[in-house]
């Protein structure tokens, strides 16, 4: 049993970590709606590109002389797995269901005889994945000193990736990211990006319409998607950073949310035993002075 | 009249306008053009420079660096890879990669590279030259 003055420091030490839990939750919900803001501010730059880029790759449908970016390279044995995590920890299960999904993936690839890399943005997802895959891990990229994500660090694992792509490095590129549902809700998500997966939009029939229009084309058709393709990718790779950062913050919130609600209840407790036995000894005390009074 | 022309100039950031204006004026990769209500659809890339938004009796500029536009017929959407309003522009900045851009050009050594950074240079210069004249400033 421990003793009462154990159990005054036990609460303590709760206390403050309950306090500590407590402020790092409210600061994650003031991040996640600055990182809600900025993703949803990205979504109109992401939308009208798709919109772009599928009309343009109507073109190039079955053909066999498109892009590389966007028909491949021909080849399938060479996989790049970009694997995009937090910087930090302290987000419940965040970091290690994105790595999960990734190693899944690549133990799949493995096991098909195909040759897997790995491009990790973000440390956490290095620190993960190195116990298992250590010598396959090309690149780390992390922005831990950088406060907000922009377009520039997007772009600038964009370009390193084409730059492998262009070198022969790989075949096929997969981005690893958690898309942002809600704040209890993010899923982990894998998206191919080379050779570019054109998505259709379902439901906007009138839009698909309208890109058979005529169009002019300056300086040329094949141009422009040579422009394009590229930029598509720093595209991507920005929006699965932005719903990256704003999964975080929200798995953050509600593990930071649970630890607090934890807390409170191992306080309750404590404080319960702490009181049960003061009473005892208070009891303890009081007899041992009546029963002295009583023998005199 | 024609009703306007409804524009849009979207950076990966965030939507700058979004409004119906009388005309735009943006600088394609092969010369500036104007593009007013019904214009046929047409896409081109940018290169660095400023759109002129002319709007009833206003006009607002914007400075702009890669990207395309993209004229259909529900109107013009501009994808901008870097925008700013004029007013946010950094002029001290452009200086800057100018230098930068001048000591690249004066280290290139093969024809090639030479050449690419002479281009890179002028169109810098351009740009400079551009910013002043919006400004109203004396052109040196």
């Amino acid at each position: 049993m421990p003793s009462l003055k154990d159990l005054k420091n036990r609460i303590d030490s709760v206390r403050s970590t309950q306090k500590i839990t407590k402020a790092m939750q409210m600061v994650a919900a003031a991040k996640l709606r600055r990182a809600q803001d900025a993703a949803e501010a990205a979504r109109p730059y992401a939308e009208r590109m798709g919109r772009v880029l599928s009309s343009l790759a109507a073109v190039y449908d079955g053909q066999s002389d498109a892009p590389v970016l966007l028909g491949g390279n021909g080849k399938d044995q060479v996989h790049l797995l970009i694997v995009a995590t937090g910087e930090r920890g302290l987000a419940g299960g965040f970091n290690s269901s994105i790595a999960r999904l990734a190693r899944d993936h690549a133990n799949k690839l493995l096991a098909e005889g195909k040759t897997v890399k790995f491009l990790t943005v973000g440390r956490k997802g290095h620190d993960i994945l190195k116990r298992q895959f250590a010598d396959k891990i090309i690149e780390t990229i992390s922005y831990r000193d950088v406060k907000s994500i922009g377009f520039a660090q997007a772009s600038e694992v964009s370009q390193k990736v084409q730059a492998l792509f262009a070198a022969g490095e790989f075949d096929v590129a997969t981005l690893f990211f958690a898309k942002f549902n809600s704040v209890i809700s993010q899923v982990p998500t894998a998206t191919q990006i080379i050779p570019a997966k054109i998505e259709h939009v379902e439901g906007e029939g009138e839009i698909v319409n309208n890109s058979a229009v005529i169009y002019e084309y300056e300086p040329s058709e094949e141009a422009i998607v040579e422009d394009l393709l590229p930029r598509n990718i720093s595209v991507q790779v920005f929006r699965a950073m932005l719903e990256n950062s704003a999964s975080f913050y929200g798995a953050q919130m509600s593990a930071m949310d649970n630890a607090t609600r934890n807390a409170g209840e191992m306080i309750g407790k404590l404080q319960l035993s702490y009181n049960r036995q003061r009473q005892a000894q208070i009891t303890k005390e009081l007899i041992e002075i009546i029963s002295g009074a009583e023998a005199l | 009249m024609a009703e306007g022309l409804k524009i849009e100039i979207v950076s990966p950031e965030r939507l700058l306008v979004s409004q119906t204006v009388q005309s735009v004026t943006v600088p394609g990769t092969e010369g500036y053009f104007t593009v007013m209500a019904d214009h046929a659809p047409f896409m081109t890339t940018l290169r660095a420079g400023f759109i002129t938004v002319t709007g009833d009796n206003s006009a607002e500029i914007f400075f702009v660096r890669g990207g395309f536009a993209d004229v259909s017929p529900e109107g013009l959407t501009i994808l901008a890879e870097e925008s700013v309003p004029f007013s946010e522009f950094d002029h001290a900045d452009l200086q800057a990669q100018i230098k930068a851009a001048e000591e690249e050009l004066s280290r290139a050594e093969t024809p090639d590279d030479k050449s690419y950074a002479q281009l890179f240079v002028s169109g810098l210069l351009n740009l400079a030259l551009e910013a002043e004249q919006l400004n109203g400033a004396h052109i040196h």
